[in-house]
């Protein structure tokens, strides 16, 4: 029973409640009613779909990695530009990727990160998490592109949940 | 509001614009169902981006809020623009949406 009333996550309350103060027109006693609700609801809803607590060591780098991911969102976005617009056919490609990682969280991670850099969208993952499918718009080689993600989104993503 | 954000909000109307612009074009002119998966995820991601920080800058020059809402909603948008386009790829993949001629490999069986 008092499972039930507890917060399972609590970094996850906290965020959701944080949230829920932004999003809300300045804070009063209403929208603080409501996050604390959200933020007990939602954690007890999702519960079941969260993998194991991650051994997530290195979070002072996660930093890093968003602001690498941000730069390359906006060069990925030139180049998909430019290839819309020049009279050139791209030449897409299914790929297998090989995963080193093994956290679910880690492989999430890096599958949205794929989706949203230069020329990629992971499609699917295999079910034994060892491989991701990927599709590049225009691939030079499946090897080029394996060994792009591999060093600059993987390895610095395995050094965080090491 | 000074002459200088005015040019940047303007600056960034129009860089998102056009970039949105750019996403809806690639979705007319790409070849098959997978290689229009890449127009959203980012061409419109950056678009999306760029009006958000002009919406930032101009809340902020009237002096209003600090617009906290918007880089939220960007925030949002970055962590939902994968999984949708992963969604799509998926259902693709389940009823066998056929590649355009010249594809390397094959989307797998599912």
């Amino acid at each position: 029973m008092f499972d039930r009333l507890s917060f399972p996550q609590p970094w996850l309350s906290l965020i959701l409640f944080a949230t829920w103060q932004i999003l809300s027109d300045g804070v009063s006693g209403g929208s603080v009613v409501l996050g604390l609700i959200l933020a007990w609801v939602i954690p007890q809803i999702t519960h079941g779909f969260w993998p194991e607590r991650p051994a997530f060591v290195k979070t002072w780098r996660m930093p890093v990695y968003i602001l690498r991911v941000l730069k390359d969102i906006i060069v990925a976005s030139f180049s998909v530009a430019w290839l819309i617009l020049s009279p050139r056919t791209p030449r897409p490609a299914f790929i297998s990727y090989p995963l080193t990682l093994d956290h679910p969280l880690a492989i999430s991670i890096l599958a949205s990160t794929i989706s949203l850099t230069p020329g990629t969208v992971s499609a699917d993952v295999s079910d034994d998490n060892q491989t991701l499918l990927i599709h590049a718009l225009d691939a030079g080689s499946d090897q080029e592109v394996i060994d792009a993600i591999y060093n600059s989104y993987e390895k610095p993503l395995m050094e965080m949940f090491k | 509001m000074s002459p200088f954000a005015e040019y940047a909000i303007s600056a960034l109307l129009l860089f998102g614009g056009a970039f949105t612009l750019i996403g809806a074009i690639g979705l007319a002119r790409l070849p098959d169902f997978y290689t229009r998966l890449h127009g959203p995820t980012k061409a419109t991601t950056v678009g999306v981006g760029a009006i958000m920080l002009s919406s930032v800058i101009y809340f902020s020059a009237m002096g209003e809020d600090i617009g906290i809402s918007e880089i939220l909603i960007t925030v949002f948008l970055l962590m939902t623009a994968p999984v949708s386009a992963n969604m799509l790829a998926k259902a693709a993949m389940h009823i066998g949406v056929k590649t355009v001629e010249g594809t390397d490999g094959k989307p797998w069986e599912q």
